[in-house]
């Protein structure tokens, strides 16, 4: 018996079971969903890239120069490829949620879901646009 | 100071849709913004398929404080829609309720001290 939990206040003690560590391996919609949150890691990790990318540019152009090579490198590659496939799996499944986590009504008539994760994608697609206009043109 | 159980659970209860909006807000600033930064600077341009920008043109680009405080709110949000989505993670997946203190105070820190680093970066450019 675990005694040493102190978020019990709606659960009896007694009825504390113990669940395995993996308890999501056996089923898909399970990993499905642990996969979803583990998005978050790269998520963070990129955030900090981000930084750094942020302070090369700041230090001078030999630092962005440096840092340009440290991206170029083969791991370099391969890790930036396995986040964007988290960060995409992340986007899509934030917007497909969007509808579920918000109700918004038009009137009397609530606004369809599909249409709210239909606006979602629209606005992806023109942040993604105009960041990188800005980014690489303007 | 030492509450009696009763308030703790409380208080802890009017801090948590405080973490929640700042997920649900790093979230979705995550999905808009994330993806097209991380493609182009961490694909696109190291593969070849794109001339990477000049080193004038992002000088310029970081100087202006809109551009600035943008990049500290994509850091920022970032940083918390991970920590809230971590910790709970580490409490369903691994099944680590027993920790959720050290795991809260772990996740929250890091992402506030690396928040921090990107106001103190973004500032002094």
């Amino acid at each position: 018996m675990m005694r040493d939990h102190e978020y019990s206040r709606f659960q009896p003690k007694s009825y504390n079971t113990r669940m395995p560590i993996f308890w999501w391996i056996r089923k898909w919609a399970h990993i499905k969903f642990i996969a979803r949150e583990l998005t978050s890691v790269p998520i963070a990790l990129y955030a900090i890239v981000l930084l750094i990318h942020i302070r090369a540019v700041a230090t001078g152009p030999e630092a962005y120069a440096d840092f340009l090579a440290v991206l170029r490198t083969p791991i370099s590659i391969a890790l930036h490829a396995v986040a964007f496939l988290c960060v995409i799996f992340h986007s899509i499944t934030w917007f497909n949620l969007a509808p579920k986590a918000l109700v918004i009504r038009l009137g009397r008539r609530r606004l369809p879901g599909a249409l709210i994760a239909a606006s979602n994608y629209v606005a992806w697609i023109i942040f993604s646009a105009t960041i990188a206009w800005i980014f690489l043109k303007w | 100071m030492d509450f009696p159980e009763v308030v703790k659970t409380e208080m802890k209860r009017n801090v948590e849709p405080f973490w929640w909006s700042l997920f649900g807000a790093g979230g979705a600033i995550a999905a808009l913004i994330l993806p097209v930064l991380l493609f182009l600077n961490g694909l696109a341009i190291p593969l070849g398929w794109i001339e990477a920008p000049s080193y004038d043109h992002l000088f310029t680009l970081v100087k202006l404080p809109l551009a600035r405080l943008f990049l500290f709110v994509v850091i920022s949000f970032s940083l918390f829609h991970w920590a809230h989505r971590f910790r709970f993670t580490l409490y369903d997946g691994l099944q680590l309720k027993h920790l959720d203190k050290l795991i809260a105070l772990l996740c929250y820190g890091s992402a506030i001290i690396i928040t921090i680093a990107a106001a103190y970066t973004t500032l002094s450019i």
